[in-house]
């Protein structure tokens, strides 16, 4: 691809993505003197962190007693035991002293009568092992993830961090099973830059946008997700995904599960509490997977609300409006705006709504990404944040759990990348091959004259991940969307690319997304058809108990584009050290 | 007399014209600002004839239409769809905003779309914003502290954390400054209301301990003085944040301290 005006660029280690977790690696990796690079298609502060509300979690007991160890049970409990134990001890124990560090940096958190960090209740959060309610959840109002990506990206300011901003990543260099940077086109003036680095550390996110109604962000395309199946490895545990129960009904956006927190309810068209039923515990307060559940058989048995009796409603009009004024003014402002609603005086419309990905890239607690081969990593390559599966979310995030993984891994990996580079080695030759077939996929699509426009084929993607993947799953429905989301790949054969320049060809960005979408979403329907068990965010009607003898490991599964291969790998039944004991399985229930 | 014109290149030109293909009875004319640098064309302004009955509320949704089912070419920002990231910040009905919050049906007849004002373009509605990118690195936009407690958190009172209330939320989408007539003139010297709002925001924290140097650090004619109260960014803010008052403030620091 001579047509190509290539530009080289040598660092220690680049950062792919620029959301919490990639500029939490970044500062660490600037403190450890290494020459960094961070590489995002997005400014900054655009990245989709910045939407996250409620809150990050850390045991730090500053509303009653809490303990590391308790935190750790409630992620292996709300994982549904798909998570690794390893890595979630690491996790809940680091978590403390990331939100302090948070602190330092500047985050405006809320505060307690003593000028202390005020925490929140949130789903799942226990106290005690399962026994009472626990205040964890670190809140910056209900605009924590704003509060933190700006801070962080003034931490890399602070640093002199070098970015690349809206530059597009196209595709991974690997040579020998080893990574050796990447490829990007840059936006602003149509050149492609090549990347080399000792170390690459992708932190790209989720890839919400492979459903037709979720609270990701246009740009949640799972970017470094595709990029690692078009390199050959695998994604682990892509069947679970996670509906948020509170998304504004019609339009998606993310109603906090703070709001439940602080004392809202969900009620259906009788008037009930209907999670009083579902989960006697913790009730509106249960975990996520559970609540979107009950959410859906109440519609599905037609006690929905509205004229087609297609959602329910969120109740939070009995809160003091002094705590919905100073708690969750960024709520009130989304469902004014969104749903049209006076929270003060009417419930919001709500219903579950894509929001998570707990699947993604395999990773170890260091952050190394695996090859799928028991724990063998791959040289050069790390995965943080969405886009990694370390595994602590296993089959089911908690709430507030998201923020935490993100700077708690973050750091891990930054560290992990200053013990195995030495700062200044030497890059060794790669040849043109794999820049050539990166350039040769860019420029196909680039000069694609076919009949199916990208958001044709976008939108028969989204509509079959959420007609056929969605919170129940049966044989029938899962073997159609393995069918159908067929029909969309094959789609691509006869795209069109209509604009056919270099600088912002945003036409060009949507079709590269697509392609990076589809075989995710191939990916995701293809390991949900193989998992027969219900797991966490993985309902199967048909196969309704979980089953630990046959299920009880993580799916690998390799994507080439039409055709996926799915192994299994076991999940992580030890603890880091000594200081907890692993958690045995245990019926869940809330 | 001498006579001024605008450069030849910056000519804003008739477009094209994209009729209705869905036979609806319920159409708008949408009127968007289009240039591409690639092909050494004048920018122009097309017009697109858009199906409300099949559309959302939003000016980000008609957007959307257009790229989606009209013209895939049109170049805009945009991600989280909900007034958080502030990519869609444009110029819609001659008033800044964020396009995924303006409702279109506040907007009478023809919808007119232009990319923020006094920004140079990098496409059509995309804007650069790198300057004032550089002009909030140079507030230091980091907590300054000599702190030696490194387990527990600082103590900030309630009160004190209110005073970020009305400035932290910012999401730098720059509706503010390229509203202001200030920053269109002196725009590479006058830091703007947006970054103002984010110095102010430092120099309030009661954990910062450098309030004096920074403070010092925007006492200047150009700097800071070169807001005249016109009070554009405030009306601007699709935020409802009120920069003005941010500056008055700091204004009102100086002359006290």
């Amino acid at each position: 691809m001579s047509s190509y005006k290539i530009i080289d660029h040598e660092y220690d280690v680049i950062v792919l993505g620029a959301g919490g977790s990639g500029l939490r690696a970044a500062v660490g990796l600037s403190e450890a003197g290494l020459k960094t690079a961070c590489i995002s298609k997005v400014f900054p502060t655009r990245s989709h962190t910045s939407a996250a509300q409620g809150g990050i979690s850390a045991s730090l007991g500053n509303m009653g007693e809490d303990d590391w160890r308790w935190h750790m049970y409630d992620t292996v409990k709300g994982a549904d035991w798909l998570g690794d134990q390893d890595s979630i001890e690491y996790l809940c124990k680091e978590a403390p002293a990331a939100v302090i560090e948070l602190e330092k940096y500047g985050v405006p958190f809320s505060r307690t009568d003593d000028g202390k960090i005020y925490q929140r209740p949130f789903g799942g959060m226990t106290k005690n092992y399962g026994n009472g309610i626990v205040q964890r959840t670190c809140a910056a109002a209900d605009r924590t993830g704003h509060a933190i990506l700006h801070t962080l990206y003034g931490q890399a300011l602070k640093h002199n961090t070098e970015f690349f901003i809206e530059y597009f990543a196209l595709d991974l260099l690997m040579k020998d099973g080893e990574c050796k940077g990447l490829i990007a086109w840059n936006l602003n003036d149509g050149t492609i830059h090549r990347f080399r680095a000792h170390s690459t550390i992708i932190a790209t996110g989720g890839y919400g946008k492979a459903y037709y109604s979720a609270t990701s962000a246009h740009t949640c395309t799972g970017d470094g997700n595709a990029m690692v199946l078009r390199a050959g490895l695998p994604l682990q545990d892509m069947e679970f995904v996670q509906f948020h129960p509170t998304g504004i009904y019609g339009h998606g956006t993310l109603i906090s599960e703070g709001v439940r927190g602080e004392g809202g309810y969900l009620v259906n068209s009788k008037g009930e509490r209907f999670m009083e039923r579902y989960a006697p515990k913790a009730k509106d307060l249960a975990s996520r997977d559970v609540v979107s559940r009950s959410m859906s058989i109440e519609i599905n048995e037609g006690r929905g609300v509205g004229k087609e009796q297609d959602h329910v409603h969120l109740h939070l009009s009995h809160l003091d409006k002094s705590i919905i004024e100073s708690r969750l003014p960024g709520i009130t402002e989304a469902a004014r705006l969104f749903a049209n609603v006076d929270v003060t005086k009417e419930p919001i419309p709500v219903v579950p709504t894509v929001h998570y990905n707990m699947g993604g890239i395999p990773t170890n607690y260091k952050a190394e990404v695996l090859t799928g081969n028991d724990s063998e990593t791959v040289p050069g390559l790390m995965a943080i944040g969405e886009a990694a599966c370390v595994s602590v979310h296993g089959a089911n995030r908690l709430g507030s759990n998201s923020l935490i993984d993100l700077v708690v891994f973050g750091r891990a990996a930054a560290k992990r990348a200053a013990e195995i580079v030495k700062p200044g080695t030497p890059h060794e030759n790669i040849g043109e091959t794999e820049t050539e077939k990166c350039l040769e996929r860019f420029d196909k699509l680039r000069n694609s004259n076919g009949e199916n426009s990208t958001a044709e084929l976008r939108l028969s993607m989204q509509k079959t991940m959420q007609s056929k993947c969605a919170v129940f799953r049966t044989e029938k429905t899962l073997k159609e969307g393995v069918d159908d989301i067929r029909k969309a790949y094959d789609g691509m054969g006869s795209i069109s690319v209509k604009d056919k320049s270099l600088v912002f060809n945003t036409d060009l960005v949507e079709t590269l997304e697509y392609d990076n979408l589809i075989r995710q979403a191939i990916t995701t329907v293809d390991s949900a058809y193989n998992r027969q068990e219900s797991r966490g965010a993985h309902a199967r009607e048909d196969f309704p108990k979980r089953d630990d003898e046959k299920f009880m490991q993580h799916t690998v599964a390799w994507c080439n584009g039409r055709d996926t291969k799915i192994d299994y790998r076991p999940v992580t039944k030890t603890t880091l050290t000594n200081e907890v004991q692993y958690f045995p399985p245990q019926e869940r229930v809330y | 007399m001498v006579q001024i014109n605008l450069p030849k290149n910056s000519e804003v030109q008739k477009g094209k014209y994209y009729q209705d293909k869905t036979g609806s009875k319920n159409i708008r004319k949408v009127n968007v600002y289009r240039w591409d640098p690639s092909d050494g064309e004048n920018p122009r302004v097309d017009t697109y004839e858009v199906d409300m009955d099949n559309c959302p509320s939003k000016v980000l949704d008609i957007l959307n239409k257009i790229k989606n089912e009209i013209d895939p070419s049109l170049a805009y920002r945009r991600s989280c769809a909900h007034g958080v990231c502030g990519s869609c910040a444009m110029n819609m009905d001659g008033k800044n905003g964020l396009a995924c919050t303006k409702p279109h049906s506040e907007i009478d007849g023809d919808i007119n779309i232009y990319p923020l004002p006094h920004l140079k373009v990098k496409k059509d509605l995309i804007g650069d914003l790198s300057g004032l990118y550089k002009q909030y690195q140079s507030i230091e936009p980091w907590l300054k502290t000599n702190t030696k407690v490194e387990t527990t958190e600082i103590i900030q009172s309630k009160k004190d954390r209110e005073k970020l209330d009305g400035a932290y939320e910012c999401i730098m989408c720059a509706c503010c400054s390229t509203s202001c007539p200030s920053y269109w003139w002196n725009g590479d010297k006058y830091l703007g209301p947006a970054v103002l709002l984010q110095a102010y925001r430092w120099i309030v924290d009661s954990r910062d301990d450098e309030r004096k140097e920074r403070l010092k650090k925007v006492a200047d004619e150009l700097k800071l003085y070169r807001c005249h109260t016109i009070m554009n960014c405030t009306n601007a803010c699709p935020k409802g944040l009120n920069p003005a008052k941010a500056i008055a403030e700091l204004k009102k620091m100086l002359a006290t301290s």
